[in-house]
Protein backbone atom coordinates (compact mmCIF):
# COMPACT_ATOMS: atom_id res chain seq x y z
CA UNK A 1 0.00 0.00 0.00
CA UNK A 2 2.39 2.36 0.70
CA UNK A 3 4.77 0.95 -1.99
CA UNK A 4 1.86 1.98 -4.53
CA UNK A 5 1.79 5.16 -2.84
CA UNK A 6 5.62 5.84 -3.21
CA UNK A 7 5.64 4.83 -7.23
CA UNK A 8 2.63 7.42 -7.52
CA UNK A 9 4.56 10.65 -5.86
CA UNK A 10 7.83 9.59 -7.49
CA UNK A 11 5.51 9.67 -10.87
CA UNK A 12 4.24 13.00 -9.93
CA UNK A 13 7.21 14.17 -8.98
CA UNK A 14 9.18 13.40 -12.46
CA UNK A 15 6.41 14.68 -14.22
CA UNK A 16 6.45 18.39 -12.38
CA UNK A 17 10.09 18.26 -13.07
CA UNK A 18 10.27 17.42 -16.50
CA UNK A 19 7.18 19.85 -16.81
CA UNK A 20 8.89 22.65 -15.08
CA UNK A 21 12.16 21.75 -17.46
CA UNK A 22 10.17 21.88 -20.52
CA UNK A 23 8.74 25.13 -19.81
CA UNK A 24 11.65 26.86 -18.62
CA UNK A 25 14.77 25.10 -19.54
CA UNK A 26 15.18 26.33 -22.64
CA UNK A 27 14.75 30.27 -21.09
CA UNK A 28 17.57 29.33 -18.91
CA UNK A 29 19.97 28.33 -20.67
CA UNK A 30 22.37 29.86 -22.61
CA UNK A 31 22.86 27.92 -25.24
CA UNK A 32 20.57 27.42 -28.30
CA UNK A 33 19.00 24.03 -29.36
CA UNK A 34 19.73 25.06 -33.13
CA UNK A 35 22.57 26.74 -33.43
CA UNK A 36 25.25 24.12 -35.03
CA UNK A 37 29.20 24.72 -34.67
CA UNK A 38 31.24 22.33 -37.12
CA UNK A 39 34.59 22.95 -35.31
CA UNK A 40 33.00 21.51 -31.90
CA UNK A 41 31.18 18.49 -33.48
CA UNK A 42 30.94 15.24 -30.98
CA UNK A 43 31.95 17.03 -28.02
CA UNK A 44 32.18 14.67 -25.37
CA UNK A 45 29.65 14.92 -21.97
CA UNK A 46 31.03 15.83 -18.74
CA UNK A 47 32.11 12.09 -17.00
CA UNK A 48 34.61 11.55 -20.09
CA UNK A 49 37.69 12.98 -20.39
CA UNK A 50 37.66 15.37 -23.13
CA UNK A 51 34.58 18.20 -22.72
CA UNK A 52 34.01 21.68 -23.55
CA UNK A 53 32.87 23.49 -20.20
CA UNK A 54 30.34 25.27 -22.26
CA UNK A 55 28.24 21.68 -23.40
CA UNK A 56 28.45 19.74 -19.93
CA UNK A 57 26.66 17.28 -22.23
CA UNK A 58 28.46 17.61 -24.71
CA UNK A 59 27.41 18.12 -28.76
CA UNK A 60 26.12 16.51 -31.28
CA UNK A 61 27.11 15.42 -35.07
CA UNK A 62 26.61 19.17 -36.11
CA UNK A 63 28.28 21.02 -32.90
CA UNK A 64 24.50 21.72 -31.74
CA UNK A 65 24.42 21.91 -27.88
CA UNK A 66 22.75 18.23 -26.33
CA UNK A 67 21.35 19.50 -23.29
CA UNK A 68 19.84 22.62 -24.88
CA UNK A 69 18.64 19.75 -27.54
CA UNK A 70 17.47 17.09 -24.73
CA UNK A 71 15.73 20.12 -22.80
CA UNK A 72 13.63 20.90 -25.78
CA UNK A 73 12.83 17.81 -26.16
CA UNK A 74 10.92 17.73 -23.19
CA UNK A 75 9.12 20.66 -24.45
CA UNK A 76 7.99 18.90 -27.85
CA UNK A 77 7.51 15.82 -26.48
CA UNK A 78 5.24 16.86 -23.67
CA UNK A 79 3.24 19.51 -25.50
CA UNK A 80 2.65 15.84 -28.37
CA UNK A 81 1.38 14.31 -25.04
CA UNK A 82 -0.43 17.13 -24.20
CA UNK A 83 -1.61 17.89 -27.56
CA UNK A 84 -3.27 14.28 -28.80
CA UNK A 85 -4.92 13.58 -25.23
CA UNK A 86 -6.88 16.77 -25.88
CA UNK A 87 -7.80 15.70 -29.24
CA UNK A 88 -8.52 11.88 -28.89
CA UNK A 89 -10.19 12.12 -25.37
CA UNK A 90 -12.71 14.80 -27.27
CA UNK A 91 -12.94 12.52 -30.14
CA UNK A 92 -13.37 9.00 -27.88
CA UNK A 93 -15.18 10.46 -25.01
CA UNK A 94 -18.07 12.21 -27.06
CA UNK A 95 -18.46 9.22 -29.01
CA UNK A 96 -18.45 6.45 -26.35
CA UNK A 97 -20.98 8.80 -24.05
CA UNK A 98 -23.40 8.89 -27.04
CA UNK A 99 -22.77 4.67 -27.95
CA UNK A 100 -23.55 3.93 -24.02
CA UNK A 101 -26.21 6.82 -23.34
CA UNK A 102 -28.74 6.24 -26.75
CA UNK A 103 -27.74 2.40 -27.35
CA UNK A 104 -29.51 1.04 -30.04
CA UNK A 105 -28.36 1.62 -33.89
CA UNK A 106 -26.20 4.75 -32.21
CA UNK A 107 -24.48 2.41 -30.41
CA UNK A 108 -24.07 -0.12 -32.89
CA UNK A 109 -22.60 2.07 -35.15
CA UNK A 110 -20.02 3.47 -32.85
CA UNK A 111 -19.20 0.18 -32.01
CA UNK A 112 -18.29 -0.72 -35.07
CA UNK A 113 -15.94 2.00 -35.89
CA UNK A 114 -14.23 0.98 -32.84
CA UNK A 115 -13.54 -2.04 -33.92
CA UNK A 116 -12.63 -1.10 -37.12
CA UNK A 117 -9.93 1.74 -35.40
CA UNK A 118 -8.46 -1.10 -33.50
CA UNK A 119 -7.78 -3.78 -36.35
CA UNK A 120 -5.41 -0.77 -37.41
CA UNK A 121 -1.88 -1.15 -35.98
CA UNK A 122 -1.10 2.42 -34.80
CA UNK A 123 2.36 2.89 -35.81
CA UNK A 124 1.58 1.47 -39.60
CA UNK A 125 -2.04 3.55 -40.21
CA UNK A 126 0.05 6.88 -38.48
CA UNK A 127 3.20 5.87 -40.78
CA UNK A 128 0.77 5.37 -43.82
CA UNK A 129 -1.12 8.66 -43.49
CA UNK A 130 1.87 10.98 -42.63
CA UNK A 131 3.60 9.51 -46.08
CA UNK A 132 0.60 11.27 -47.86
CA UNK A 133 0.26 14.27 -45.69
CA UNK A 134 3.69 15.09 -45.35
CA UNK A 135 5.13 15.19 -41.95
CA UNK A 136 5.01 18.56 -39.62
CA UNK A 137 4.12 18.93 -35.85
CA UNK A 138 0.96 19.95 -36.28
CA UNK A 139 0.12 16.61 -38.89
CA UNK A 140 1.66 14.36 -36.38
CA UNK A 141 -0.78 15.56 -33.34
CA UNK A 142 -3.85 15.18 -35.49
CA UNK A 143 -2.82 11.81 -36.66
CA UNK A 144 -1.95 10.65 -33.64
CA UNK A 145 -5.35 12.21 -31.89
CA UNK A 146 -7.44 10.61 -34.79
CA UNK A 147 -5.85 7.32 -33.94
CA UNK A 148 -5.47 7.13 -30.23
CA UNK A 149 -9.12 7.52 -29.14
CA UNK A 150 -10.50 4.26 -28.87
CA UNK A 151 -9.74 3.46 -25.37
CA UNK A 152 -11.55 6.93 -24.17
CA UNK A 153 -14.83 5.33 -26.42
CA UNK A 154 -14.93 2.23 -24.36
CA UNK A 155 -14.39 3.21 -21.38
CA UNK A 156 -17.00 6.37 -21.90
CA UNK A 157 -19.18 4.04 -23.52
CA UNK A 158 -19.70 1.09 -20.82
CA UNK A 159 -19.42 3.91 -17.94
CA UNK A 160 -22.40 5.94 -19.46
CA UNK A 161 -24.11 2.48 -20.44
CA UNK A 162 -24.10 1.40 -16.28
CA UNK A 163 -24.86 5.38 -15.34
CA UNK A 164 -27.70 5.38 -18.08
CA UNK A 165 -30.07 3.84 -15.49
CA UNK A 166 -28.61 5.61 -12.00
CA UNK A 167 -31.28 7.61 -9.92
CA UNK A 168 -29.46 10.72 -10.26
CA UNK A 169 -29.73 10.07 -14.05
CA UNK A 170 -33.72 9.43 -13.58
CA UNK A 171 -33.68 12.56 -11.20
CA UNK A 172 -32.21 14.73 -13.85
CA UNK A 173 -34.39 12.96 -16.78
CA UNK A 174 -37.40 14.05 -14.68
CA UNK A 175 -36.36 17.12 -14.07
CA UNK A 176 -36.43 18.06 -17.71
CA UNK A 177 -32.85 18.12 -17.99
CA UNK A 178 -31.67 17.75 -21.57
CA UNK A 179 -29.67 15.33 -23.43
CA UNK A 180 -26.53 17.06 -23.71
CA UNK A 181 -26.68 18.25 -19.91
CA UNK A 182 -27.32 14.93 -18.63
CA UNK A 183 -24.51 13.26 -20.34
CA UNK A 184 -21.59 16.32 -19.95
CA UNK A 185 -23.21 17.42 -16.69
CA UNK A 186 -24.22 14.60 -15.15
CA UNK A 187 -22.59 11.06 -15.86
CA UNK A 188 -19.35 12.77 -17.11
CA UNK A 189 -18.23 14.03 -13.94
CA UNK A 190 -19.05 10.87 -12.68
CA UNK A 191 -16.23 9.08 -15.00
CA UNK A 192 -13.85 11.61 -14.20
CA UNK A 193 -11.52 8.85 -12.59
CA UNK A 194 -11.07 5.92 -15.39
CA UNK A 195 -10.82 8.86 -18.18
CA UNK A 196 -7.96 10.19 -16.21
CA UNK A 197 -6.42 6.88 -15.97
CA UNK A 198 -7.14 6.24 -20.02
CA UNK A 199 -5.25 9.91 -20.35
CA UNK A 200 -2.15 9.13 -18.72
CA UNK A 201 -1.96 5.69 -20.81
CA UNK A 202 -2.80 7.64 -24.33
CA UNK A 203 -0.15 10.29 -23.26
CA UNK A 204 2.57 7.69 -22.47
CA UNK A 205 1.59 6.01 -25.91
CA UNK A 206 1.44 8.94 -27.88
CA UNK A 207 4.94 10.22 -26.58
CA UNK A 208 6.60 7.20 -27.55
CA UNK A 209 4.77 6.41 -30.84
CA UNK A 210 5.82 9.91 -31.60
CA UNK A 211 9.29 9.13 -30.92
CA UNK A 212 8.95 5.85 -33.11
CA UNK A 213 7.57 8.33 -36.32
CA UNK A 214 10.28 10.85 -35.84
CA UNK A 215 12.64 7.93 -35.58
CA UNK A 216 11.69 6.23 -38.80
CA UNK A 217 11.74 9.57 -40.32
CA UNK A 218 8.25 10.43 -40.38
CA UNK A 219 7.29 11.68 -37.86
CA UNK A 220 8.59 15.74 -36.60
CA UNK A 221 10.78 17.34 -39.29
CA UNK A 222 14.53 18.14 -38.79
CA UNK A 223 15.88 20.42 -37.10
CA UNK A 224 13.84 20.05 -34.39
CA UNK A 225 14.86 18.09 -31.28
CA UNK A 226 12.47 15.50 -31.08
CA UNK A 227 13.90 12.82 -28.90
CA UNK A 228 13.05 9.66 -31.28
CA UNK A 229 14.80 12.30 -33.75
CA UNK A 230 18.30 12.76 -32.37
CA UNK A 231 18.41 9.25 -31.91
CA UNK A 232 17.38 8.33 -35.49
CA UNK A 233 20.51 10.87 -36.34
CA UNK A 234 22.55 9.54 -34.10
CA UNK A 235 22.28 6.12 -35.26
CA UNK A 236 25.03 6.64 -37.91
CA UNK A 237 27.66 7.53 -34.11
CA UNK A 238 26.80 5.30 -31.77
CA UNK A 239 29.74 2.93 -32.22
CA UNK A 240 31.74 5.95 -31.34
CA UNK A 241 29.55 8.27 -29.31
CA UNK A 242 27.31 5.79 -27.70
CA UNK A 243 26.17 8.60 -25.32
CA UNK A 244 23.84 10.32 -28.46
CA UNK A 245 21.82 7.02 -27.83
CA UNK A 246 21.88 7.29 -24.62
CA UNK A 247 20.96 10.61 -23.16
CA UNK A 248 17.65 11.16 -25.71
CA UNK A 249 16.26 7.24 -24.92
CA UNK A 250 16.95 8.24 -21.23
CA UNK A 251 14.75 10.92 -21.46
CA UNK A 252 12.31 9.28 -23.09
CA UNK A 253 12.22 6.34 -20.87
CA UNK A 254 11.80 8.73 -17.71
CA UNK A 255 8.92 10.89 -19.22
CA UNK A 256 6.86 7.91 -19.96
CA UNK A 257 7.81 6.26 -16.80
CA UNK A 258 6.52 8.94 -14.75
CA UNK A 259 3.46 9.27 -16.48
CA UNK A 260 3.04 5.38 -16.45
CA UNK A 261 3.58 5.63 -12.40
CA UNK A 262 0.88 8.10 -11.95
CA UNK A 263 -1.33 6.54 -14.17
CA UNK A 264 -1.23 3.21 -11.67
CA UNK A 265 -1.00 5.20 -8.84
CA UNK A 266 -4.64 6.73 -9.66
CA UNK A 267 -6.14 3.17 -10.77
CA UNK A 268 -5.14 2.07 -7.72
CA UNK A 269 -6.65 4.53 -5.82
CA UNK A 270 -9.53 4.03 -7.48
CA UNK A 271 -9.80 0.42 -6.40
CA UNK A 272 -9.18 1.22 -2.51
CA UNK B 1 -23.25 -20.67 -29.76
CA UNK B 2 -23.11 -21.39 -33.27
CA UNK B 3 -25.59 -18.03 -33.95
CA UNK B 4 -22.53 -16.28 -31.93
CA UNK B 5 -20.25 -17.63 -34.00
CA UNK B 6 -22.27 -16.29 -37.46
CA UNK B 7 -22.14 -13.09 -35.92
CA UNK B 8 -19.05 -12.96 -34.92
CA UNK B 9 -17.92 -13.53 -38.01
CA UNK B 10 -20.24 -11.49 -40.02
CA UNK B 11 -18.60 -8.24 -38.26
CA UNK B 12 -15.30 -9.55 -38.90
CA UNK B 13 -16.05 -9.21 -42.46
CA UNK B 14 -17.66 -5.93 -41.98
CA UNK B 15 -15.04 -4.63 -40.56
CA UNK B 16 -12.17 -6.34 -43.08
CA UNK B 17 -14.63 -4.12 -45.63
CA UNK B 18 -14.09 -0.85 -44.10
CA UNK B 19 -10.62 -1.68 -43.33
CA UNK B 20 -10.57 -2.00 -47.59
CA UNK B 21 -12.19 0.82 -48.13
CA UNK B 22 -10.16 3.59 -45.86
CA UNK B 23 -6.93 1.88 -47.62
CA UNK B 24 -8.74 2.42 -51.05
CA UNK B 25 -9.86 5.84 -49.70
CA UNK B 26 -5.53 6.38 -48.92
CA UNK B 27 -4.33 5.62 -52.15
CA UNK B 28 -7.35 6.19 -54.93
CA UNK B 29 -8.37 9.52 -53.05
CA UNK B 30 -5.86 10.94 -51.07
CA UNK B 31 -3.30 10.57 -53.69
CA UNK B 32 -4.06 10.84 -57.37
CA UNK B 33 -2.83 7.34 -58.74
CA UNK B 34 -2.31 8.86 -62.02
CA UNK B 35 0.20 11.16 -60.80
CA UNK B 36 2.13 8.67 -59.27
CA UNK B 37 1.91 6.47 -62.22
CA UNK B 38 2.98 8.87 -65.13
CA UNK B 39 6.21 9.21 -62.81
CA UNK B 40 8.40 12.74 -63.86
CA UNK B 41 6.54 15.69 -65.38
CA UNK B 42 3.43 14.46 -66.78
CA UNK B 43 1.29 17.03 -69.07
CA UNK B 44 -2.21 17.35 -68.78
CA UNK B 45 -2.82 14.85 -71.79
CA UNK B 46 -0.56 12.57 -70.43
CA UNK B 47 -2.42 12.14 -67.07
CA UNK B 48 -6.02 12.23 -69.03
CA UNK B 49 -4.72 9.40 -71.20
CA UNK B 50 -3.83 7.27 -67.97
CA UNK B 51 -7.17 7.62 -66.12
CA UNK B 52 -9.00 6.56 -69.26
CA UNK B 53 -6.45 3.66 -69.56
CA UNK B 54 -6.79 2.83 -66.12
CA UNK B 55 -10.03 3.69 -65.89
CA UNK B 56 -9.55 5.91 -63.46
CA UNK B 57 -12.13 8.36 -64.77
CA UNK B 58 -15.35 6.19 -63.53
CA UNK B 59 -17.09 6.96 -60.39
CA UNK B 60 -15.62 5.77 -57.10
CA UNK B 61 -18.19 3.57 -56.11
CA UNK B 62 -17.62 1.65 -59.67
CA UNK B 63 -13.27 1.87 -58.80
CA UNK B 64 -13.70 0.83 -55.32
CA UNK B 65 -15.76 -2.14 -56.23
CA UNK B 66 -13.03 -3.22 -59.26
CA UNK B 67 -10.71 -2.62 -56.21
CA UNK B 68 -12.28 -5.14 -53.91
CA UNK B 69 -13.03 -7.91 -57.27
CA UNK B 70 -8.88 -7.32 -57.79
CA UNK B 71 -8.16 -8.03 -54.19
CA UNK B 72 -10.17 -11.19 -54.42
CA UNK B 73 -8.53 -12.28 -56.83
CA UNK B 74 -4.88 -11.92 -55.33
CA UNK B 75 -3.83 -8.85 -57.60
CA UNK B 76 -2.49 -6.18 -54.88
CA UNK B 77 -1.54 -4.16 -57.97
CA UNK B 78 1.77 -3.55 -58.65
CA UNK B 79 4.97 -1.08 -56.99
CA UNK B 80 5.70 1.78 -58.87
CA UNK B 81 8.88 1.97 -58.23
CA UNK B 82 10.18 -1.70 -59.38
CA UNK B 83 7.36 -2.78 -61.67
CA UNK B 84 6.52 -5.82 -59.11
CA UNK B 85 3.76 -7.28 -58.45
CA UNK B 86 2.80 -6.31 -54.80
CA UNK B 87 0.99 -9.74 -53.93
CA UNK B 88 4.48 -11.05 -54.96
CA UNK B 89 6.84 -8.93 -53.35
CA UNK B 90 4.85 -9.80 -49.60
CA UNK B 91 4.50 -13.01 -50.04
CA UNK B 92 8.70 -12.94 -50.13
CA UNK B 93 9.12 -11.42 -47.21
CA UNK B 94 5.99 -12.16 -44.81
CA UNK B 95 8.14 -15.59 -43.72
CA UNK B 96 10.81 -13.38 -42.11
CA UNK B 97 8.52 -10.99 -40.08
CA UNK B 98 6.02 -13.96 -39.59
CA UNK B 99 8.77 -16.10 -37.98
CA UNK B 100 10.47 -13.15 -36.55
CA UNK B 101 6.86 -11.80 -34.70
CA UNK B 102 6.03 -15.94 -33.61
CA UNK B 103 9.47 -16.30 -31.92
CA UNK B 104 9.01 -12.72 -29.82
CA UNK B 105 5.85 -13.37 -29.22
CA UNK B 106 7.04 -17.28 -27.86
CA UNK B 107 9.75 -15.09 -25.77
CA UNK B 108 7.50 -13.20 -24.09
CA UNK B 109 4.81 -15.20 -22.82
CA UNK B 110 7.63 -17.61 -22.12
CA UNK B 111 8.98 -14.84 -18.97
CA UNK B 112 5.40 -13.58 -18.84
CA UNK B 113 4.02 -16.77 -17.57
CA UNK B 114 6.53 -17.21 -14.84
CA UNK B 115 7.15 -13.89 -13.62
CA UNK B 116 3.06 -13.07 -13.16
CA UNK B 117 2.59 -16.83 -11.70
CA UNK B 118 5.08 -15.53 -8.83
CA UNK B 119 4.15 -11.92 -9.14
CA UNK B 120 0.54 -13.35 -7.90
CA UNK B 121 1.46 -16.26 -5.71
CA UNK B 122 3.55 -13.99 -3.32
CA UNK B 123 1.04 -11.07 -3.69
CA UNK B 124 2.37 -8.41 -1.79
CA UNK B 125 5.54 -9.25 -1.62
CA UNK B 126 9.06 -8.17 -2.22
CA UNK B 127 8.75 -10.58 -5.36
CA UNK B 128 5.30 -8.91 -6.60
CA UNK B 129 6.88 -5.66 -6.21
CA UNK B 130 10.40 -6.48 -8.04
CA UNK B 131 8.20 -7.55 -10.83
CA UNK B 132 5.64 -4.86 -10.81
CA UNK B 133 8.46 -2.00 -10.72
CA UNK B 134 10.44 -4.36 -13.86
CA UNK B 135 7.02 -4.43 -15.81
CA UNK B 136 6.36 -0.48 -15.45
CA UNK B 137 10.18 0.27 -16.73
CA UNK B 138 9.59 -2.44 -19.73
CA UNK B 139 6.57 -0.77 -20.47
CA UNK B 140 8.34 2.92 -20.53
CA UNK B 141 11.28 1.44 -22.66
CA UNK B 142 11.19 3.02 -26.35
CA UNK B 143 11.48 -0.34 -27.85
CA UNK B 144 14.22 1.00 -30.89
CA UNK B 145 15.76 2.70 -27.96
CA UNK B 146 16.15 -0.97 -26.52
CA UNK B 147 17.00 -2.43 -29.91
CA UNK B 148 20.22 0.44 -30.19
CA UNK B 149 20.89 -0.37 -26.64
CA UNK B 150 21.13 -4.55 -27.41
CA UNK B 151 23.23 -3.47 -30.33
CA UNK B 152 25.95 -1.83 -28.63
CA UNK B 153 26.01 -3.99 -25.80
CA UNK B 154 25.94 -7.40 -27.45
CA UNK B 155 26.91 -6.20 -30.89
CA UNK B 156 29.93 -4.01 -30.83
CA UNK B 157 30.67 -3.89 -27.19
CA UNK B 158 30.59 -7.53 -26.28
CA UNK B 159 30.93 -8.91 -30.26
CA UNK B 160 28.58 -11.75 -29.00
CA UNK B 161 25.92 -11.34 -32.00
CA UNK B 162 25.60 -9.88 -35.42
CA UNK B 163 23.68 -6.61 -35.56
CA UNK B 164 22.51 -6.11 -38.96
CA UNK B 165 20.70 -8.25 -41.77
CA UNK B 166 19.14 -11.54 -42.05
CA UNK B 167 21.24 -14.26 -42.60
CA UNK B 168 21.66 -16.95 -39.89
CA UNK B 169 19.98 -17.51 -36.40
CA UNK B 170 22.17 -15.66 -34.66
CA UNK B 171 20.98 -12.71 -36.69
CA UNK B 172 17.56 -13.33 -34.95
CA UNK B 173 18.50 -13.10 -31.65
CA UNK B 174 18.71 -9.05 -31.18
CA UNK B 175 15.88 -8.32 -32.78
CA UNK B 176 13.45 -11.17 -31.40
CA UNK B 177 14.63 -9.90 -27.81
CA UNK B 178 13.83 -6.38 -28.69
CA UNK B 179 10.50 -7.14 -30.64
CA UNK B 180 9.37 -9.28 -27.41
CA UNK B 181 9.97 -6.44 -24.87
CA UNK B 182 6.75 -4.64 -27.00
CA UNK B 183 4.34 -7.64 -25.57
CA UNK B 184 5.71 -8.42 -22.25
CA UNK B 185 4.26 -5.67 -19.79
CA UNK B 186 0.76 -5.96 -21.02
CA UNK B 187 1.08 -9.85 -21.01
CA UNK B 188 3.02 -9.92 -17.58
CA UNK B 189 0.06 -7.95 -16.18
CA UNK B 190 -2.65 -9.95 -17.64
CA UNK B 191 -0.99 -13.22 -16.16
CA UNK B 192 -0.74 -11.78 -12.85
CA UNK B 193 -4.30 -10.34 -12.56
CA UNK B 194 -5.73 -13.51 -13.64
CA UNK B 195 -3.69 -15.46 -11.56
CA UNK B 196 -4.58 -13.21 -8.68
CA UNK B 197 -8.81 -13.57 -9.49
CA UNK B 198 -8.28 -17.60 -9.89
CA UNK B 199 -6.70 -17.68 -6.46
CA UNK B 200 -9.14 -15.69 -4.76
CA UNK B 201 -12.11 -18.78 -6.25
CA UNK B 202 -13.94 -20.65 -4.32
CA UNK B 203 -12.34 -23.80 -6.10
CA UNK B 204 -9.13 -22.68 -4.68
CA UNK B 205 -10.10 -22.09 -1.12
CA UNK B 206 -11.84 -25.80 -1.38
CA UNK B 207 -8.70 -27.51 -3.25
CA UNK B 208 -6.29 -25.54 -0.48
CA UNK B 209 -9.31 -27.07 2.39
CA UNK B 210 -8.81 -30.22 0.99
CA UNK B 211 -4.61 -29.95 1.84
CA UNK B 212 -3.44 -30.23 -1.77
CA UNK B 213 0.11 -28.86 -2.04
CA UNK B 214 0.44 -25.38 -2.89
CA UNK B 215 2.00 -25.73 -5.85
CA UNK B 216 -0.13 -28.28 -7.24
CA UNK B 217 -3.04 -25.55 -6.71
CA UNK B 218 -0.97 -23.05 -8.51
CA UNK B 219 -0.29 -24.45 -11.40
CA UNK B 220 -2.86 -27.49 -11.88
CA UNK B 221 -5.63 -25.55 -10.93
CA UNK B 222 -5.54 -21.77 -10.89
CA UNK B 223 -2.97 -21.85 -14.25
CA UNK B 224 -5.44 -23.33 -16.30
CA UNK B 225 -8.15 -20.93 -15.48
CA UNK B 226 -6.00 -17.80 -16.02
CA UNK B 227 -3.87 -19.13 -19.35
CA UNK B 228 -7.20 -18.59 -21.94
CA UNK B 229 -7.04 -14.88 -21.39
CA UNK B 230 -3.36 -14.59 -21.73
CA UNK B 231 -3.50 -17.08 -24.35
CA UNK B 232 -6.43 -14.95 -26.36
CA UNK B 233 -4.26 -11.46 -25.78
CA UNK B 234 -1.13 -13.35 -26.91
CA UNK B 235 -2.66 -13.86 -30.49
CA UNK B 236 -3.70 -10.81 -30.58
CA UNK B 237 -0.54 -9.08 -30.06
CA UNK B 238 0.94 -11.11 -32.57
CA UNK B 239 -0.88 -9.48 -35.40
CA UNK B 240 0.03 -6.33 -33.15
CA UNK B 241 4.00 -7.41 -33.77
CA UNK B 242 3.51 -7.52 -36.99
CA UNK B 243 2.89 -3.85 -37.16
CA UNK B 244 5.64 -3.04 -34.70
CA UNK B 245 8.00 -5.02 -36.77
CA UNK B 246 7.96 -1.83 -39.02
CA UNK B 247 10.66 -0.43 -36.33
CA UNK B 248 12.72 -3.36 -35.52
CA UNK B 249 13.22 -4.15 -38.64
CA UNK B 250 14.00 -1.45 -39.80
CA UNK B 251 17.12 -1.01 -37.40
CA UNK B 252 18.44 -4.11 -37.93
CA UNK B 253 18.11 -4.21 -41.76
CA UNK B 254 15.79 -7.40 -41.74
CA UNK B 255 14.16 -7.63 -44.82
CA UNK B 256 10.51 -8.22 -44.19
CA UNK B 257 7.17 -6.44 -44.40
CA UNK B 258 8.06 -3.82 -41.90
CA UNK B 259 11.12 -3.33 -43.79
CA UNK B 260 9.43 -3.02 -47.48
CA UNK B 261 7.00 -0.62 -45.76
CA UNK B 262 9.33 2.00 -44.41
CA UNK B 263 10.80 2.15 -47.66
CA UNK B 264 7.80 2.20 -49.57
CA UNK B 265 7.06 4.83 -47.20
CA UNK B 266 9.88 6.96 -47.48
CA UNK B 267 9.87 6.69 -51.39
CA UNK B 268 5.90 7.01 -50.88
CA UNK B 269 5.51 3.90 -52.79
CA UNK B 270 1.56 3.94 -52.83
CA UNK B 271 0.07 0.39 -53.64
CA UNK B 272 2.79 -1.19 -51.43
CA UNK B 273 2.11 1.09 -48.36
CA UNK B 274 -2.10 0.41 -48.85
CA UNK B 275 -1.17 -3.73 -49.34
CA UNK B 276 0.84 -3.72 -46.52
CA UNK B 277 -1.76 -1.89 -44.15
CA UNK B 278 -4.55 -4.02 -45.57
CA UNK B 279 -3.03 -7.32 -45.37
CA UNK B 280 -1.61 -6.80 -41.52
CA UNK B 281 -4.98 -4.97 -40.35
CA UNK B 282 -6.50 -8.29 -41.80
CA UNK B 283 -4.26 -10.76 -40.19
CA UNK B 284 -5.08 -9.10 -37.33
CA UNK B 285 -8.93 -8.94 -37.51
CA UNK B 286 -8.62 -12.60 -38.47
CA UNK B 287 -6.33 -13.66 -35.16
CA UNK B 288 -9.08 -11.49 -33.03
CA UNK B 289 -12.09 -13.68 -34.59
CA UNK B 290 -9.70 -17.08 -34.04
CA UNK B 291 -8.95 -15.88 -30.25
CA UNK B 292 -12.70 -15.08 -29.67
CA UNK B 293 -13.86 -18.37 -31.15
CA UNK B 294 -10.81 -20.31 -28.95
CA UNK B 295 -12.24 -18.16 -25.89
CA UNK B 296 -16.11 -19.48 -26.56
CA UNK B 297 -15.41 -22.84 -27.38
CA UNK B 298 -13.13 -23.77 -24.24
CA UNK B 299 -15.30 -21.25 -22.12
CA UNK B 300 -18.57 -23.71 -21.12
CA UNK B 301 -20.39 -20.49 -19.42
CA UNK B 302 -19.80 -18.55 -22.46
CA UNK B 303 -21.74 -21.50 -24.48
CA UNK B 304 -24.37 -22.18 -22.07
CA UNK B 305 -25.42 -18.12 -22.06
CA UNK B 306 -25.04 -18.20 -25.77
CA UNK B 307 -27.52 -21.11 -26.53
Amino acid sequence: MKIRRLGFHAGLAILVLLALVAVFGPMLLPQDPFTQSLGQRLAQPFWHDRTLAAHPLGTDQLGRDYLARIVYGARISLAIGVAVVLVSGFIGITLGLIAGYAGGVADAIISFIINTRISMPIVLAALAIVSVTGNSLTMVILVLGLLLWDHFAVVARSAAMQLRRADYVTAARALGCSHLHILFREILPNIRGPLLVIATVEMAHAILVEAALSFLGLGVPAPFPSWGLMLSEAKSFMFFSPWLIALPGAALLLLVLGINLVGDGLRTRKEH
Amino acid sequence: MLVLLLRRAGLAIMVALSVSMLCFILSNVAVDPALALAGDSPTEADLQALRERYKLDRPLPERYAAYLARLVAGDLGTSQLTGEPVARMLADRIGVTASLALAAILLALAIALPAGVAAAANRGGWTDRVISFVVAVVQALPGFWAALLLIIAFGVKLRWLPISGSGTLAHFVLPTVALSLYALPALTRLTRSGMVQALDADYIRTARAMGLPARAILFKNALRNALLPVVSLGAVQFGFMLGGSIVIESIFAIHGIGYLAWQSMIRSDMPVIQAVVLMISLTYIVLTFLSDVLNTALDPRLKRGAA
